[in-house]
């Protein structure tokens, strides 16, 4: 017994950790893949049927599931890029010695510990068009009022706006790590050569600091692919079907009309969307070295 | 901690459980009243946040003391409770006892998965419990080929709650057409001064209910032989007026609205009408959530220009489970639960309660709001009994009809709605199908 135990002592200590993970992470994984053939649904009634790969050819010409690409791509791409923009200038700002500045990195962190649902009701009342400060801040500074979450074009900038209050303080945190651990050799010689802030930041800390960028995007880009609370609570989709994203949409069709056959199917193409865009940035950062 | 510290609070905990013990202690000798016929036995019930198991669970004391029953009760909102419900009901080893229900709503989608417990024999046993109580429209609202499968509790209606205060200052009278609906709306509706004329729901599926009413009166209906009608001539007439009375009279952002947000905003005062389901009134005329609880109207519904048929709906009605292990215990307390006795209590703390008596009962509608009990017998008449299309795959249907309301908001009517209707007429039509609900 000992001996068996010594032998395959390599294999014996990871193991639970393999359980772990099949049980947790890979079973999940492989049901719902095994639900996406199936014609499963509550309102057809009787046991579920093998149906192939019928339902992703309905979700291929489903124009509710391009709508929901669309707008998922939309507000990922626009929360983020805003995201990336400030939290590199945030993290530049805090990176220099200023009073205060425990006080605000410790204030960073606010909005990232609030829960969503809470996060999604305040803003809720805030972007309120007739009674909402949202409004009435954009009054005061002589803009013209918005309709925000109520209106199909500026729905999605509007929940952008939350993404962006919430997860730039995640970027900035990143970016500062990363500048902290930066090399001062480069600098001291551009300074030497006589280099401008500007130019500095431009062909020094930025080329620098690329790597450590692109993790945060990364992160940060996963993460926004699958926003769902928020936007469950501000929208649930709406108005009409102008914020329904690939997550609310795969819960409408799941938990609104129990289509588990289906909704498992969106969920696997929700998956593979995620795991390309990450293969894709991997592959992108070995083929330029960062 | 010093030494003192420490003893004052290991005195406090032993003080803790004594005085836990003592209540263990209490609950070994239950009082001896009624015949204690359900004693040792624990009921699960599921209900929604509503009004009527508010009412509800201020007696639940006074059920246990007499049968010697411990209910347990959870609480979920509205989809909450169907996704729960479902959830539990699909994995088969569900421990519910008795849920309360939607049988316009998934009243289809449960009895095709055979999880609500055919109440017929129960109902026969139970003489003055008084099955006859229930008008027949609600009975048939709950009775699928034959078999009963819930007890209606709460019925409501479409109805029209107003501003008293601003209709008299404008010399106006309550409306009772469609055409003066949206006449009083328009001299009503001032937004530069923070009033808008009108409301009602504008979210997607939500809406579809409150459209219904207005549905009607035009002379369209949601499915007709198994084929759906939300395409025809009257039904875009009613579209197009929705859209347009909620785009030019409505508050802005009422796309994105349920009937919460309908409700909040008339009853902080920024709405002079607001067109929704009776049983709102509750929050309206409560002083600690309204700012104008004394200044409500409520007026029927107002006629199109084909009649008069809004609405009159078992929005809510309680079951017993199919998968329950005391299905004796489970039909005692929705007996119970949905007794006169209880019913008139739960009348009189706001809701509109489904039993005849109740509202025959001079005593009983001398106390409610004045105005409610006369439009519940105007519209009892004349009323159609459902507020949605009825088949198993509502929710998607309302979802695909919700689209057509919201496009019609936005453009005021003005938009391509015979199009968007006739997809959401194919949309539905595929779901009747697929459910074999249709006919092809």
């Amino acid at each position: 017994m000992n001996e068996f135990i010594e032998r395959n002592l390599r294999w014996l200590f990871p193991l639970p950790a393999v359980i772990f993970i099949v049980a947790m992470m890979a079973f999940p994984v492989i049901f719902t893949i095994g639900v996406s053939l199936t014609d499963w649904a509550m309102t057809t009634g009787g046991e579920p049927q093998f149906i192939g790969l019928k339902n992703y050819q309905d979700l291929l010409s489903d124009s509710r599931f391009y709508n929901a690409v669309w707008l998922t791509v939309y507000f990922t791409v626009l929360a983020v890029g805003v995201e990336t923009v400030l939290g590199v200038g945030m993290a530049l700002i805090l990176n220099r010695e200023f009073a205060g500045k425990d006080l605000a990195k410790g204030l960073l962190l606010l909005p990232m510990v609030a829960t969503p649902v809470a996060i999604g009701l305040a803003w809720t009342l805030f972007y309120e068009p007739s009674i909402g400060l949202a409004n009435y801040a954009l009054q005061m500074l002589g803009l013209p009022a918005s309709k925000w979450l109520a209106s199909p074009n500026s729905v999605i900038p509007a929940l952008a706006i939350v993404d962006i209050w919430q997860w730039t303080p995640m970027i900035a945190l990143i970016v500062m790590a990363g500048l902290a651990s930066l090399p001062q050799d480069p600098f001291e010689a551009a300074m030497v050569d006589g280099a401008t802030p500007f130019q500095v930041f431009r062909f020094v800390t930025l080329p620098l600091l690329m790597p450590t960028i692109l993790v945060a995007v990364i992160l940060r880009g996963i993460d926004a692919f699958k926003t769902f609370d928020i936007i469950l609570t501000m929208t649930a989709g709406g108005p009409g079907f102008a914020s329904e994203t690939l997550n609310i949409y795969a819960y409408n069709l799941g938990f609104g009309y129990f289509r588990f056959g289906m909704a498992s199917t969106a969920l696997v193409a929700l998956l593979a969307v995620v795991l390309g865009g990450s293969l894709i940035v991997l592959w992108m950062r070995k083929r330029f070295d960062y | 901690m010093n030494r003192m510290n420490r003893f004052l609070v290991v005195l406090l905990v032993l003080g803790l459980m004594l005085s836990l013990a003592g209540c263990g202690g209490d609950k070994k000798e239950p009082a001896k009243s009624g015949d204690q016929k359900l004693a040792g036995k624990t009921i699960r019930v599921l209900m929604a946040n509503h009004p009527y198991p508010e009412a509800l669970k201020k007696l639940i004391p006074e059920f246990e003391k007499k049968t010697g029953a411990k209910v347990n009760l959870e609480s979920y909102t509205e989809d909450q409770l169907t996704q729960k419900l479902t959830v539990e009901f699909t994995s088969g080893k569900s421990n519910v006892d008795v849920f309360m229900t939607r049988p316009l709503q998934e009243g289809r989608l449960f009895t095709k998965n055979k999880w609500y417990e055919p109440l017929n024999a129960q109902i026969e046993k139970s003489g003055d419990w008084d099955w006859k109580d229930f008008p027949k429209s609600t009975a048939d609202a709950v009775t699928y080929s034959g078999s009963i499968n819930s007890v209606p509790i709460v019925t409501e209606w479409q109805t029209l709650f107003y501003r008293k205060d601003l209709f008299e200052k404008a010399g106006l009278k309550p409306p009772t057409t469609l055409e003066e609906l949206e006449a009083a709306a328009k001299k009503l509706h001032n937004p530069d001064a923070g009033m808008y004329g009108i409301v009602s729901r504008g979210q997607r599926a939500n809406a579809v209910t409150q459209l219904s009413s207005y549905l009607y009166n035009f002379g369209g209906d949601w499915i007709k032989d198994g084929k759906a009608v939300v395409d025809t001539p009257e039904a875009i007439k009613a579209f197009e007026y929705y859209g347009r009375l909620l785009h030019d009279y409505g508050p802005p952002g009422v796309t994105n609205m349920h009937w919460p947000q309908a409700q909040a905003l008339m009853a902080s005062g920024k709405v002079a009408m607001w067109t929704d389901a009776s049983t709102l009134l509750a929050g309206l005329i409560d002083p600690a959530k309204s700012q104008v609880a004394d200044k409500i109207g409520i007026a029927q519904f107002p006629a199109g220009p084909k009649g008069n048929h809004p609405f009159l709906v078992v929005p809510w009605a309680m079951s017993v489970s199919a998968q329950s292990q005391q299905k004796d215990a489970a039909w005692e307390f929705l007996k119970w639960a949905s007794s006169k006795e209880v019913m008139v209590k739960a009348q009189l703390a706001g809701n509109t309660t489904s039993r005849t008596s109740i509202w025959n009962d001079a005593e009983v509608v001398k106390k409610l709001y004045p105005g409610l009990a006369d439009d519940f017998k105007k519209v009892g008449p004349i009323a159609t009994p459902y507020d949605r299309p009825l088949m198993t795959a509502v929710v998607e249907a309302r979802d695909a009809i919700g689209e057509v309301i919201v496009k019609s908001i936005e453009s005021g009517g003005k938009a391509d709605l015979a199009d968007a209707a006739k997809k959401a007429a194919a949309k539905v039509d595929e779901l009747l199908n697929k459910a074999g609900e249709g006919k092809k």
